[in-house]
């Protein structure tokens, strides 16, 4: 290998969108080339972790770590890759935040594999086989990646230097990043301080073109219920919309083209959790009778009735956040003298 | 547990213009109400980030109190019945956390309800007792992974 500075990308539990995204900064991907040597990229290279062993500590310069930490072997990932890595990048909303996977925090490990491996309509497995991290065979014993029961964040298993949000994080902000640490490696340029790069530090509303007004929110629509107007705020129009707790950066594609933001770029600068802050906003927002005009009851009726239009609350306003959330996953039965 | 009772520790949020002052009246009227519940005064209910429950939760608390004053009477005209939607839509988060309700209440008291505070207090501590304690750290760790570490201290501007 050459000389050139090395860079690495590694997938823990991820869908493989991140890569996609990295393949789509389309012609720097040469520039990436032509600046980095790539030192691990199971995606799109051949390399085998033997390699990774293999090299000196901090051997790699950037390692764009994407995906959560849910198995064993996520985390062994973490740490090696830490060990070789001079810079670690907690590369989209998985790494990040835990995104979609940590969404199983509000579940039990039991109850996943219960829907994964036993009751679904597409699953034939009669003998009930679970999958199990220690199996005797004949010819000795095989082991698997142990799976967690709770789903973390990359910094929750070693320390992360920098943080690209996004549920994939966006073509143009993964090239700008890289620049930055093109820039640094070729001409001493300073690099950009720690914590998370590549994105905005306002809320997703402002980068977005609909049309706002006073919001007051009767009912909240599903996607598939309404056909929303092209040009007002859609959190007006009922149909719920992260934007206004979530960090801008992604030039709010999703309520440009009529969806809702789902929050995938994580909080805004300064909060801790974003689900709490959503229903902060939420409760807001709602128009549900004027003070002293009826009786409190009614009034109670009045907001659970709204309420009763979001169906799942937690993992709408947790959809990408869970993992670094204060309460973090669901309390199981037996924590505690806890009942249901 | 046998030999000695489950005290639960109760996070109580109370409004300047009136819960606050209804916790003075009862002090001051010598209505004896629980020391399980540590109170800290907000200037209004509807100064409750919902970020200030769960912190609280995970804190280590079994239980977190809310208090406003009586609809109608907000010394900011309405932003008590934002605190009622916050916490209606809270307390649903919530339950998907696996939190039940009794743990997280609200109660509207003027400031002449001195005796009325002291009495849903005891009701609350009350509850909490038979649930049983929260230890929102342990419920990771119950599962086999590490406990949660506690949150940073954080500077909270007026």
């Amino acid at each position: 290998m050459s000389d050139k500075p090395k860079l690495a990308m590694y997938w823990a539990s991820s869908c493989g969108g991140c890569e996609i995204a990295t393949l789509n900064i389309h012609e720097h991907i040469l520039d990436v080339d032509a600046v980095f040597d790539i030192a691990f990229f199971p995606c799109i290279a051949d390399f085998k972790v033997k390699d990774v062993q293999g090299y000196p500590d901090g051997y790699i310069d950037v390692c764009l770590f994407n995906g959560a930490i849910r198995t064993s072997e996520n985390e062994e990932m973490a740490h090696l890759l830490r060990q070789k890595s001079k810079v670690m990048v907690a590369f989209g909303s998985c790494a990040y935040e835990g995104c979609i996977p940590a969404l199983s925090n509000l579940t039990t490990k039991d109850a996943t594999f219960n829907t994964v491996y036993l009751d679904n309509p597409s699953i034939d497995n009669p003998d009930g086989i679970l999958p199990q991290p220690v199996t005797l065979v004949a010819e000795g014993t095989l082991t698997i990646p142990v799976f967690y029961h709770t789903v973390k964040s990359l910094d929750q298993v070693v320390k992360v230097d920098y943080t690209i949000p996004g549920c994939p994080p966006e073509p143009h902000q993964i090239w700008a990043v890289l620049e930055a640490v093109v820039a640094a490696l070729t001409q001493g340029a300073p690099l950009p301080p720690s914590g998370v790069v590549g994105a905005g530090s306002v809320a997703v509303c402002e980068e977005c073109s609909r049309k706002r007004d006073v919001k007051k929110i009767k009912r909240f629509y599903r996607p598939y219920e309404v056909d929303p107007d092209p040009d007002i705020c859609l959190l007006e129009q009922g149909i719920m919309c992260m934007g206004i707790a979530t960090r801008s950066g992604c030039g709010a594609l999703c309520p440009q083209v009529g969806m809702g933001c789902r929050g995938c770029y994580g909080p805004v600068p300064g909060v801790t959790d974003q689900g709490a802050k959503m229903v902060s906003a939420i409760a807001s927002v709602m128009d549900v009778g004027k003070m002293g005009e009826i009786d409190e009851a009614v009034l109670e009726r009045q907001i659970e009735a709204v309420y009763d239009s979001i169906p799942d609350p937690a993992g709408t306003f947790y959809r990408f956040s869970m993992a670094h959330s204060i309460l973090r996953r669901t309390r199981v039965a037996g924590n505690g003298h806890g009942k249901e | 547990m046998a030999d000695k009772q489950f005290e639960p520790l109760i996070i109580g949020f109370t409004c300047n213009w009136c819960s606050y002052r209804a916790a003075d009246l009862a002090g001051m009227s010598r209505v004896k109400y629980p020391p399980n519940v540590r109170l800290m005064r907000l200037m209004c209910s509807g100064r409750l980030d919902p970020e200030f429950v769960l912190k609280a939760l995970r804190g280590g608390a079994d239980g977190v109190l809310i208090t406003g004053c009586h609809p109608g009477e907000c010394h900011y005209l309405e932003q008590n019945y934002k605190a009622l939607r916050r916490f209606l839509l809270l307390r649903r988060t919530l339950k998907q956390f696996g939190v039940e309700p009794q743990r997280v209440r609200l109660i509207w008291a003027s400031a002449a309800e001195g005796a009325r505070l002291a009495q849903e207090i005891n009701k609350m501590v009350e509850e909490i007792r038979a649930l049983g304690p929260l230890t929102w750290r342990d419920v990771i760790s119950a599962n086999g992974d590490r406990p949660l570490e506690a949150l940073p201290a954080e500077e909270v501007t007026a």
